[in-house]
C-alpha cells in the first residue's frame, strides 16, 4: 500500500502548489450561492400598476386607498393613475407597467346592490414570478375589501392555522446544500478528471506504469487523493457558505461531524463516477467538453434549486439515480433541519452503493498497460 | 545470462505490423543502441520490453524475467526514461526522485543517500529543491535520468534520450550516461535516430526499419560492412572526355558520381585511390582544385540499410498529438 501512498503524496503536493486550481474550484460555487441566493431569494417589489378608475364612487376610492397602502407599506407595487384605459393598456404592452387595474363605471352601484361587483386586473403574464406576486397581492387586497367592518363574534368559516416547524429559511440557505455538492463536483472534475487525463496525455502515467505498482494501488492512489481534494473543497464551502447564508449555530461540533461524513461519502461517490467516465478516455478535450453537460444534468434535477415535485417525469427519473439528489437531501436535513444520522441514513446508503458499483466497473475497465 | 533476450517478437495494431519478428540479445554490461528512422518500430519495441505493451507473439526476457508472465520481476529490475517528459513540473527535483523511490519501494535509510549520489552524478545537486518547471530542457532530461536510476536497476531503457536538446546538453547527457555506466553494474538499451549518438555511446547497434532488424553489430563493423570505406570529393579545373570512366578505372574505386566539375568517388582504399588519382590528373594535365577524403559514417550505414525513401504512412492519432501535450524543450 506504500505505493498508493506515494501517488497520494504526489497528487497532494501538486495540489498545494496550484493555488489557481484551488481558488477556481471554490469561487464558482460561492459565487453561485451568493448571486443565485440573492437573485431568487428576495421578495418581488415595486411592480408598476396602472389604475384606471372609471367609477369614482366610494368603494372605488377605497380600492385606490388600499392600493396606496400596499405601495407605501409592503411596496409590492407602485400605483400610477391613468384617466384613459387605452393609454394604460398601451403602456402595459410596451412594458412600461406590469399591470392595469380597471375599476369599471358601475362598480360602486354593484357593490351597494351586492350584484357581483368586479374589478379587472390586466397583467403582463410573460414574467411568471412578477405576475404571480401581483395576482397574490391584489387578491389579498380585494379579500380585505370584502371583510365586513364588524365581523361576527364567532367565525362561521373554517380557517387555516399554519405552524412552521423550523425557523424561516431564506433562499440562500436553501441553495447552500447544492453549492456544497457543486464545489465537491468542481474539484472532482478539475482536480480529478481533467488533471488525470492531462497527465495521461502528457505521458506521466507511462512513468508510473513501468514501476512495480499494482493496478489496485494505482486506482486507490488516484481516487483517495481525488477524494481528499474534493473533501477539502466541500468542507471549505460548507463553513464559508454557512457563514454567508447565516445558518444558525454553524459550528455545532456534532452537526459538523455529520456534515463531514456526508461530504466524504459524496466526494467518494462523485470521484467514482468521474473515474468510471474517464477510465478509457485519452483526449484531454473530452473532460472539458462534458464538464458543463454533467454539471447541468446532475445539479439542476437534484432539487438543489427547485423542489423535485415540480419536475416532469423524465427529469424525476434522472433525479432518482442522480447522486447529487441524495447528497443535497442529506445536507438539507443537516443544515436546515439539524437532524440526526437517522434522517440521512438512506442517502448515505445510496451514495455508498453508487460508489461501489461505479468503482467496481471502473476497476474492471482500467488497463495496466498502454 | 543475457540482460535482454528478444526472440521473434511481433507487435500488430490491427492490420498494421509495427514490429515484425525481431530477434536479438543484449549482453549484461553493454550499451546497446536501437537505431532507425521515425516510425521504424523502436518505441514499440522498447514499450514491449518495459511491459507497457504486450507483444502479439514471440517472447522477450529482461534480466531473465518474461515481460508478459513475470512483468513485475521486469519492472523491479529496470529503469525507464520514456520519450516524453514525465517528471512533475510543479514538484522539486528531489521530490520527483523521492516519489519514484517510494513507488519502487526503496527503503527510507537508503533513499536519501541514493538520491544524493544520483543528483551529484547528474550535476543537479544545487538545483535539488527547485521546481522542475524552472529547469531547462537539458536539466529536465538529467532529472529523468536520475529518476530512472533511483532504485538501482540493472537494465536502463532510454527512449530517444537527447531528442530536442541543444548540442552542449546532448554531449553533457552522453558524458553523464558514460560516467554513471562506469560506476555501476548497468546494461543500457537506448533508441535514437542520431548517428553520432549511437557511434559515441553504443557498444553494439541494431538498425531497425519497417519493424524488422536490418543489421546488428558494433559501430566499427557496421561501417566496414558498407561498400566504400572512404569517399573522395574532388573538383577539377577542366575535364577531358570520358573523365568519369578514367576515374572509375582507378584502383579500389567502387563508384563515381559527379556534376559541375565536382566528383564523389567511393573507394575501398582511400590512400591508394588518392595517390593514383593525383598521378593520373598530373599525367593528363588536369588541374585539381580541391580534394577531401572522408571515412564512412554511420549516416552512410543508416542510409545503406534503411534506404532513402520517406516512410510516409497514416497512423492512429496518439494522445501525445494533443494540443495539451507538453513538448520536450
Amino acid at each position: 500500500m506504500h505505493r498508493a501512498l506515494a501517488i497520494i503524496e504526489r497528487e497532494l503536493r501538486r495540489f498545494r502548489r496550484s493555488p489557481t486550481l484551488i481558488v477556481m474550484s471554490m469561487i464558482m460555487p460561492i459565487m453561485q450561492l451568493v448571486v443565485l441566493g440573492y437573485a431568487f431569494g428576495g421578495n418581488v417589489k415595486h411592480l408598476k400598476v396602472g389604475i384606471v378608475d372609471q367609477d369614482h364612487g366610494l368603494p372605488a376610492v377605497k380600492i385606490r386607498e388600499l392600493s396606496g397602502a400596499v405601495a407605501a407599506g409592503a411596496r409590492t407595487f407602485d400605483t400610477i393613475d391613468y384617466a384613459d384605459q387605452g393609454q394604460a393598456l398601451a403602456d402595459l404592452r410596451n412594458g412600461r407597467i406590469n399591470g392595469v387595474l380597471t375599476i369599471p363605471p358601475e362598480f360602486s352601484r354593484r357593490v351597494l346592490e351586492r350584484n357581483q361587483p368586479r374589478v379587472a386586473l390586466i397583467e403582463d403574464n410573460t414574467d411568471n414570478f412578477a405576475s404571480a406576486t401581483l395576482v397574490g397581492s391584489m387578491g389579498s387586497m380585494i379579500a380585505a375589501l370584502n371583510q365586513p367592518a364588524n365581523g361576527p363574534r364567532v367565525a362561521g368559516q373554517a380557517t387555516l392555522d399554519v405552524v412552521e416547524v423550523y425557523p424561516y429559511v431564506p433562499y440562500i440557505q436553501y441553495l447552500l446544500p447544492g453549492s456544497i455538492v457543486m464545489s465537491i463536483f468542481m474539484m472532482v472534475m478539475i482536480g480529478g478528471g481533467i488533471i488525470y487525463i492531462d497527465d495521461k496525455s502528457r505521458g506521466l502515467h507511462e512513468g508510473y506504469l513501468v514501476t512495480p505498482i499494482t493496478k489496485f494501488e494505482l486506482i486507490a492512489g488516484f481516487n483517495v487523493s481525488g477524494t481528499i481534494k474534493a473533501v477539502l473543497s466541500g468542507t471549505t464551502i460548507m463553513v464559508v457558505g454557512s457563514l454567508i447564508a447565516g445558518v444558525p449555530n454553524p459550528f455545532d461540533p456534532m452537526r459538523l461531524l455529520r456534515l463531514e461524513l456526508v461530504i466524504i461519502v459524496t466526494a467518494f461517490a462523485l470521484i467514482s463516477l468521474m473515474f468510471l467516465i474517464m477510465v478509457r478516455v485519452t483526449d484531454p478535450l473530452l473532460p472539458r467538453a462534458i464538464f458543463g453537460v454533467l454539471n447541468t444534468v446532475l445539479y439542476f434535477p437534484s432539487g438543489a434549486v427547485y423542489p423535485q415535485q415540480g419536475f416532469p417525469p423524465w427529469m424525476q427519473a434522472i433525479a432518482v439515480v442522480d447522486p447529487f439528489t441524495y447528497a443535497v437531501h442529506a445536507l438539507k436535513n443537516l443544515l436546515l433541519k439539524d437532524t440526526g444520522v437517522g434522517a440521512i441514513g438512506g442517502d448515505l446508503l445510496y451514495l455508498l452503493a453508487f460508489s461501489v458499483i461505479a468503482m467496481t466497473a471502473a476497476t474492471l475497465l482500467f488497463k495496466r498497460t498502454l | 545470462m543475457n540482460a535482454i533476450d528478444v526472440r521473434n517478437v511481433v507487435k500488430k495494431f490491427g492490420d498494421f505490423t509495427a514490429v515484425n519478428g525481431i530477434t536479438f540479445a543484449v549482453e549484461a554490461g553493454e550499451i546497446f543502441g536501437l537505431l532507425g528512422p521515425n516510425g521504424a518500430g523502436k518505441s514499440t519495441l522498447i514499450r514491449m520490453l518495459t511491459t507497457l505493451l504486450p507483444p502479439t507473439s514471440g517472447t522477450a526476457l529482461v534480466n531473465g524475467f518474461n515481460v508478459v508472465t513475470d512483468a513485475d520481476g521486469v519492472r523491479k529490475s529496470i529503469g525507464v526514461i520514456p520519450q516524453a517528459t514525465t517528471s512533475d513540473l510543479e514538484l522539486s527535483v528531489r521530490e520527483n526522485l523521492v516519489i519514484y523511490a517510494k513507488l519502487y519501494g526503496v527503503p527510507r535509510e537508503k533513499r536519501t543517500r541514493l538520491i544524493h549520489d544520483l543528483l551529484e552524478s547528474v550535476q543537479l545537486l544545487q538545483w535539488a529543491d527547485k521546481p522542475v518547471k524552472n529547469l531547462s530542457g537539458g536539466m529536465r532530461r538529467r532529472v529523468e535520468i536520475a529518476r530512472g536510476l533511483v532504485h538501482e536497476p540493472r537494465v536502463f531503457f532510454l527512449d530517444e534520450p537527447t531528442t530536442g536538446l541543444d548540442p552542449v546538453s546532448r554531449v553533457a547527457v552522453w558524458e553523464m550516461l558514460l560516467k554513471i555506466k562506469s560506476e555501476r553494474d548497468l546494461t543500457i538499451l537506448l533508441t535514437t535516430h542520431y548517428m553520432d549518438e549511437a557511434d559515441k555511446l553504443c557498444d553494439r547497434i541494431a538498425i531497425v526499419d519497417h519493424g524488422e532488424l536490418k543489421a546488428l553489430d558494433s559501430p566499427m563493423k557496421l561501417k566496414a560492412s558498407v561498400p566504400g570505406r572512404n569517399v573522395l570529393e574532388v573538383s577539377f579545373g577542366s575535364e577531358p572526355d570520358a573523365w568519369t570512366r578514367t576515374l572509375e578505372a582507378l584502383p579500389d574505386v567502387e563508384g563515381v558520381t559527379g556534376h559541375d566539375h565536382m566528383f564523389r568517388i567511393a573507394s575501398r582504399n582511400g590512400p591508394a585511390t588518392t595517390m593514383a588519382l593525383m598521378e593520373t590528373a598530373a599525367q593528363s594535365g588536369v588541374p585539381v582544385h580541391s580534394l577531401s577524403v572522408q571515412s564512412t559514417t554511420l549516416d552512410d550505414v543508416f542510409v545503406h540499410y534503411t534506404g532513402r525513401g520517406l516512410r510516409d504512412a497514416l497512423q492512429e492519432p496518439s494522445a501525445q498529438d494533443s494540443p495539451f501535450m507538453l513538448r520536450r524543450k
